[in-house]
């Protein structure tokens, strides 16, 4: 386990180095980052003032090093447009993005586990045919409309909640559904899936046999076992969640990280984007990280292979 | 039994029970229907749509689709706010939708495919880079850096085919990995490579053909998955730009007057849906038809 667990420690800090590199690179692909920053009508002199100023002067590779060595530091520089720290400026939005990133999550895994084990028990039944039905519609569904549906109907036709803020829980209802949706269909079919595999299995049948109740071995017996790779698929699905939130927070005016993001990318504001990029991504690999050991712990035919 | 006796062979008619399969099940007949109903639109777009989807008639702003009771015939899904004809920048949208989602899966799909296949097929160190390689891809928040990307170097169809095309080859790649390791270990492809075929030959002959139903599912996934993206970055403003009647630009030019005019952002809403919701039955329907067994 140890052994195992220090390979994956290695390899998720090589992604995350690599990952660094891109977003650091990726704002280096156009034009000459100063005449973004002075703007368009600016004299050369002003241009290669902030050259100087900011160091873009010096050759790239230098540059990142320079970058990445505060950056583990946690400084992420200074942001062109809120003319604070990123790293502050990321930190206090954070949390809202945080709290609905959770609570999209937990709305997706309680619509969708009971829905998978249910169609799983009866295979092509009617339950199993909404399930399906269900996941089919909800992957079709795009979710920047699906926002804006809602906020017709529950906030404008039917006068339940508030279309855009972050005072109360109530501002957060709709960006959890739109937010949570979206991995729904996933969670739910691999429930299924795993619940299918499990039951046809022996040791399912015997304590079928021995006359358990029919509860305690669905749920005491299966479900534990074919919960194992949702767990890690839910992993995923937040990180994922974390980098979707742009959209919805854009649209709900929620003020967290992903509308800091649009913010930024908008005003050409590159070190809070660059920012962004790196604290999303440095999340998603430490929960692939964690739910990698998880698994491992659950299951010891993974760390031994 | 005599010998002159006819014996009544299986003709192994594959188109036969293909059709049966394809006959029985619904959701691919379904999607089919509409993915072919909807090329058929965006090729024929110039004869079909009533008005120029670019001209502007500032007498006829916001005019409402047929159904409400102030709606007419000559604009029968109404006028957008620049008094554009509706059903028009609809039909024209489709050209764009259409042309995002393969021009991405084209891409990623040549970039994920070779990558996956030659991890498969080689497995040691290439493997190793690849899987490196797509977990640096997984860590890197799509809709985040698409967005960036497009913000710097400037929003055109070509410069979102391109970023989403280079950001979507993540599943071809995992998918055409395990498909080319299943592949890998069967005898046949023992057997050209003890008769002394190349590498290149084995890919083509071998392993390709094998793996081309994974590849179309795939594909298909991917088309969606581009298509749902280009309307979400469109519909953010950095995607396809205005006047282009990009069916997320129209949802996001209708949303300011949604409250007063919601059929504005219903109408290229459920057209992007029905799309979408297509391609993916179509998609589920080639994989429940090639490879039952890989159903979940």
């Amino acid at each position: 386990m140890l052994f195992y667990s220090i390979k994956r420690f290695g390899l998720a800090t090589l992604v995350a180095l690599t990952v660094s590199f891109i977003s650091f690179g990726l704002l280096y692909l156009s034009s000459d980052p100063a005449i973004a920053m002075a703007g368009e009508t600016a004299s050369d002199a002003d241009i290669e003032a902030i050259r100087k100023l900011y160091g873009f002067d010096r050759p790239i590779l230098v540059q990142y090093l320079d970058w990445l060595q505060r950056a583990i530091a946690g400084d992420l520089g200074k942001s062109y447009y809120f003319r604070t720290d990123v790293s502050s400026l990321i930190g206090e939005r954070l949390p809202t993005t945080m709290m609905l990133g959770v609570s999209a999550i937990t709305f997706a895994i309680v619509f969708s586990v009971p829905l998978g084990v249910a169609a799983a028990i009866r295979p092509n039944s009617i339950i199993d045919r909404i399930a399906l039905f269900l996941s089919v519609m909800g992957q079709a569904l795009p979710s920047f409309w699906f926002a804006l549906m809602l906020i017709i109907l529950l906030s404008v036709n039917l006068r339940l909640l508030p279309t855009s803020g972050s005072d109360t829980w109530l501002h957060f209802v709709m960006p959890t559904v739109v937010l949570g949706y979206y991995a729904a269909p996933a969670i739910m079919r691999l429930t299924r899936t795993g619940m299918l595999e499990v039951l046809s299995t022996d040791y399912i049948r015997t304590a079928r046999a021995k006359g358990l109740r029919p509860s305690v071995v669905l749920f005491k017996h299966a479900l534990r076992n074919a919960i194992i790779p949702v767990v890690s698929l839910a992993a995923v699905q937040f990180g994922f969640m974390l980098g979707g939130s742009i959209v919805v927070e854009t649209i709900f005016a929620l003020h967290g990280a992903g509308f800091l993001a649009w913010e930024s990318i908008t005003r050409n504001d590159l070190p809070t984007v660059q920012g962004l990029i790196l604290v999303f991504s440095l999340f998603y690999i430490v929960l692939t990280f964690l739910a990698d050991l998880l698994n491992a712990w659950l299951d010891p035919r993974i760390r031994i292979s | 039994m005599p010998i002159t006796d006819e014996v009544k062979l299986d003709d192994g008619s594959k188109l036969g029970s293909l059709t049966k399969k394809i006959r029985g099940h619904q959701g691919m007949i379904i999607g089919s229907v509409i993915v072919f109903a909807v090329i058929a639109i965006a090729l024929l777009a110039p004869l079909l749509a009533p008005h120029d989807p670019y001209e502007q008639d500032l007498m006829k702003r916001l005019l409402p689709p047929f159904w409400d009771s102030r709606g007419s015939w000559e604009h029968i899904f109404g006028t957008d706010h620049l008094g554009r004809d509706y059903l028009s920048r609809l039909i024209y949208g489709a050209r764009i939708s259409l042309l995002i989602g393969i021009g991405a899966a084209l891409i990623s799909g040549l970039i994920g495919t070779i990558m996956g296949v030659m991890a498969g097929y080689f497995g040691g160190r290439v493997d190793m880079v690849v899987t490196f390689l797509i977990t640096v891809r997984l860590s890197m928040p799509v809709v985040l850096v698409a967005l960036a990307v497009v913000a710097i170097v400037g929003g055109s169809l070509q410069v979102v085919i391109t970023v989403l095309g280079l950001l979507l080859w993540d599943r071809f790649a995992v998918v055409m990995r395990s498909s080319t390791l299943q592949i890998r270990s069967m005898d046949y492809v023992a057997a050209a490579q003890a008769v002394g075929c190349s590498v290149s030959r084995v890919l083509m002959t071998e392993v390709m053909p094998n793996v081309v139903n994974n590849l179309i599912v795939i594909t298909t996934i991917e088309i969606a998955h581009a298509i749902i993206l280009e309307a979400a970055l469109s519909f953010l403003g950095l995607g396809v730009q205005p006047p282009l009647p990009s069916w997320g630009l129209m949802v996001s030019e209708g949303k300011d007057m949604m409250l007063f005019e919601p059929w504005l952002i219903t109408i290229p809403g459920v057209a992007l849906f029905l799309l979408v919701l297509a391609i993916n039955l179509m998609g589920d329907g080639v994989r429940d038809i090639t490879a039952p067994e890989n159903r979940n």
